[in-house]
């Protein structure tokens, strides 16, 4: 059963800017985290893509998935691309050259594309205050190449290049903390968010828009294919990943954190990692430390809403 | 009226630039490079410049970052060296492919190791077949005049290529050197604002960057190559008009001293002054020695060489960098692939000298020179080298 | 609609490949990827739009009564939409293969 409030998303666009004929898998998370980004943030958009699974499924010559202008150059550079997007248009309106009008200009790259490969650029565009919103599609892997680790995969996941073997038990690093990495740029909106909480994410993309300046919004992304699970389940495994405190809904307004999807009590880390093939080899011992890791998080998360809140 | 002034090289390119009225400057400082992005932010501080000044925390951002302005729709410019253009080079390529008319300085240093912040070719060379118009400069006026003939071929809707300008890294960019400084009016009937032929905006929304199979990438690839050598006459023109305005006429390949020369030497860039002296000394001996100035080194200018050859029996081609394990220096590979076909062709002497910075004089060119007339067949050497 | 890549002239190409027609992947169907279809209960349906909302292939739309109704030539038949349903008023139906 679902958390939504039944009928609120009616409220949302019918309008679609990501188009049908897209090739990404069955049941992709991501796609829907795409989707709904941009009914959140409407027509007058820029677009600046990395490489990786949307780049490739959306826009096979001649065709483009993409209502609105959309330009994708590398896998590293999506920042700096989208903040030249941000400039090129900031010079042209004020020189007069083209007429003023908000345009939103949006970044957007996987885990591997923003925690790993294009990290530098981007903490450089949130560095330089730029007025642009990046989007970080978390799917925890390179899965484009073939579900490779990356910094954003979690602990104890077997990927293609973290296998679970006698010795190793998968991914041998906790996920890398990039809202947190973000945040410590001091800019004035960062965001967590999950398709599987439609109307919260975007409210948060909508917030992000309105931010002047930097704004960075992290969405967990379920990939069927590279977790390992039907393609029927995403919205369920989003929900999981919230309810047992694997993935957080927060967001960091001005610096004051907010938990937007409260959890008064966190379900066992295992109704969520089990099911999933990519942690099926977990011993009860890795289970133990993923749950006391998760809970130490939770823990912190709160006491930040609680710190923030005091100034 | 254009007055005549001394200044820095580097301060005259960035005067060119804030004349070509440019919206975005994308900037990360690198050593010989640098004076150039300091003047741009002074002209941005003063308010002399109206663009966007965004000091980048890469070159590899310098780089992506004009490719995103330039697709936005605005004018927009890059500068680097060497190590630079070698971090950025990944986007460079994309650059060209994508058709976006950045211009970028390129003030040519030598690629590490061992780190060398001084000139030579092997950072342009490394990026020999990016796409992009490439040319070189002898001095600050050629570099100033540039900028505008740069924009203005670049920005042609037959041409839509970026451009770049080679300016030799301290012994261009750090001398002080008269040049004519034109008027804002010339500047703007010579190049009127930048119109894309396709822009990111709403309005009017475009895939830009969408993959190829390989059903279709051959296409793109030919696409492309027929766009650069289509460029040619869109830069003979650009150079017509400019010389019209200015009286500063500019050539692929200028010459020296030709017309009934035995012996050519053929340099790039800076060299192009010294060489000169050369051969007006040699002349003097009464030696039947000529100069080739090769300007335009992207699209190649066949014709232009073959003619310009035509006659003499022997080219000396001097290179400023090595294709390691190749055919000797990168621009004598070239040279003697593209006179193959002549019959009969001047034998091809190539010589790599003036790597990092190391001076070349009158007299080692006087000796280059007659070290090749003493030579039988096609050759390459390292001039001047110890041991 | 766009030619196919295969049919594309050189000359034909826009400069860069830019291309210009947005959203033209719709003339990609998706639908023979399926292997199961939605079956909609109208019964049970309490038009929420939940089906709509959490598709990842925005194959559903309204009909003129209020129904979401998926259009088969781009669903993938992830089964998202039936598992998502609070009132279990799609199931998942097997295609059937095609007579040769």
């Amino acid at each position: 059963m679902s958390n939504v409030n039944v009928f609120a998303v009616k409220t949302l666009t019918q309008k679609e800017y990501f188009s049908s004929g897209h090739r990404a898998c069955q049941g992709c998370g991501e796609t829907l985290a795409v989707r709904l980004v941009h009914k959140a943030l409407g027509r007058d958009v820029v677009v600046a893509s990395a490489t990786g699974c949307m780049e490739i499924v959306s826009s096979p010559l001649p065709l483009t998935s993409w209502e609105m202008p959309w330009i994708h150059v590398a896998f590293e550079n999506a920042a700096a691309v989208a903040t030249g997007v941000e400039a090129g248009l900031k010079a042209l309106m004020r020189k007069g050259k083209i007429p003023n009008k908000k345009i939103h200009v949006v970044g957007m790259a996987g885990d591997g594309g923003t925690a790993d490969i294009g990290l530098q650029a981007l903490s450089g565009a949130l560095e330089r205050g730029h007025d642009f919103i990046y989007v970080c599609y978390d799917n925890e892997a390179y899965m484009n190449t073939g579900i490779q680790r990356s910094s954003s995969t979690p602990y104890c996941a077997a990927t293609t290049t973290s296998p679970a073997g006698s010795v190793k038990p998968g991914q041998t690093t906790w996920k890398k903390n990039m809202p947190a990495i973000a945040a410590a740029h001091n800019i004035p909106y960062v965001a967590t968010a999950c398709p599987s909480y439609p109307m919260d994410l975007v409210e948060k993309v909508k917030k992000a828009a309105e931010t002047p300046g930097p704004a960075y919004v992290h969405i967990l992304s379920v990939c069927p294919t590279g977790w390992g699970m039907p393609g029927e389940d995403i919205i369920k495994f989003g929900r999981l990943a919230v309810e047992t405190g694997a993935f957080p809904l927060y967001e960091i307004e001005n610096g004051r954190y907010r938990i937007t999807v409260d959890v008064p009590e966190l379900l066992p880390i295992e109704t969520y990692l089990k099911p999933q093939r990519r942690f099926r080899h977990i011993t009860p011992e890795m289970t133990e430390i993923i749950a006391e890791r998760v809970a130490k998080e939770w823990e912190l998360l709160k006491r930040r809403v609680e710190f923030s809140a005091l100034d | 009226m254009a007055k005549q002034v001394g200044m820095e090289v580097s301060i005259a390119a960035a005067e060119a630039v804030k004349l070509a009225n440019v919206d975005v400057i994308a900037a990360y400082p690198i050593t010989p490079q640098t004076h150039i992005v300091e003047h741009l932010s002074e002209l941005v501080a003063d308010g002399e410049l109206d663009a966007e000044f965004v000091p980048v925390e890469s070159e590899h951002s310098a780089m992506s970052l004009a490719v995103g302005s330039q697709a936005a729709g605005a004018r927009s410019f890059t500068c680097t060296s060497a190590q630079g253009l070698a971090l950025m080079s990944e986007i460079v390529f994309i650059a060209a492919s994508m058709r976006l008319p950045i211009l970028m300085i390129l003030a040519n240093r030598s690629l590490s190791s061992p780190l060398s912040i001084w000139n030579d070719h092997s950072d342009v060379m490394s990026v020999r077949d990016c796409g992009w118009i490439q040319l070189f400069t002898e001095n600050s006026q050629e570099v100033y005049d540039h900028v505008f003939i740069g924009y203005k071929v670049s920005e042609n809707h037959n041409v839509l290529l970026p451009t770049i300008i080679n300016m030799d890294g301290f012994i261009l960019t750090h001398m002080f050197e008269p040049v004519y400084i034109e008027d804002e009016s010339v500047v703007k009937q010579y190049l009127p604002d930048y119109v894309p032929k396709f822009s990111l905006h709403p309005d009017k929304p475009v895939t830009m960057g969408a993959f190829a199979m390989p059903t279709l990438f051959t296409e793109a690839k030919m696409a492309q190559n027929e766009a650069l050598k289509a460029s040619y006459p869109y830069i003979m023109e650009a150079w017509k008009q400019w010389g019209d305005l200015t009286g500063r006429y500019y050539n692929p390949i200028e010459e020296l001293h030709t017309e009934d020369a035995e012996t050519l030497l053929l340099t790039m860039g800076s060299f192009g002054e010294t060489a000169g002296e050369a051969v007006k000394a040699m002349r003097e001996q009464g030696k039947k020695v000529g100069l080739l100035k090769l300007r335009l080194w992207r699209p190649f200018p066949f014709e232009e060489l073959r003619r310009a050859v035509s006659g003499a029996s022997k080219l000396v081609v001097v290179d400023r960098a090595v294709s390691f394990g190749g055919p000797g220096g990168p621009a004598a590979s070239e040279i003697r692939s593209a006179l193959y076909d002549m019959d009969p062709r001047p034998q091809v002497h190539n010589t790599i000298a003036g790597l990092a910075g190391r001076d070349v004089t009158v007299n080692d060119f006087i000796q280059i020179v007659e070290s090749a007339e003493t030579k039988k067949t096609d050759d390459y050497e390292i001039y001047g080298v110890r041991g | 609609m766009a030619k196919a890549d295969i049919e594309i002239l050189w000359t034909e190409l826009e400069p860069g490949c830019v291309v210009t027609e947005p959203g033209s992947s719709k003339a990609y169907r998706t639908g023979d990827w399926r292997s199961f279809r939605p079956v909609l209960n109208k019964d049970r349906c309490i038009q929420c739009g939940l089906c709509w909302i959490f598709c990842p292939d925005m194959a559903y739309a309204q009909d003129g009564e209020g129904y979401y109704e998926s259009n088969p030539e781009y669903c993938k038949g992830c089964g998202v939409c039936a598992k998502e349903c609070p009132t279990n008023a799609i199931g998942m139906v097997e295609e059937e293969e095609p007579e040769l």
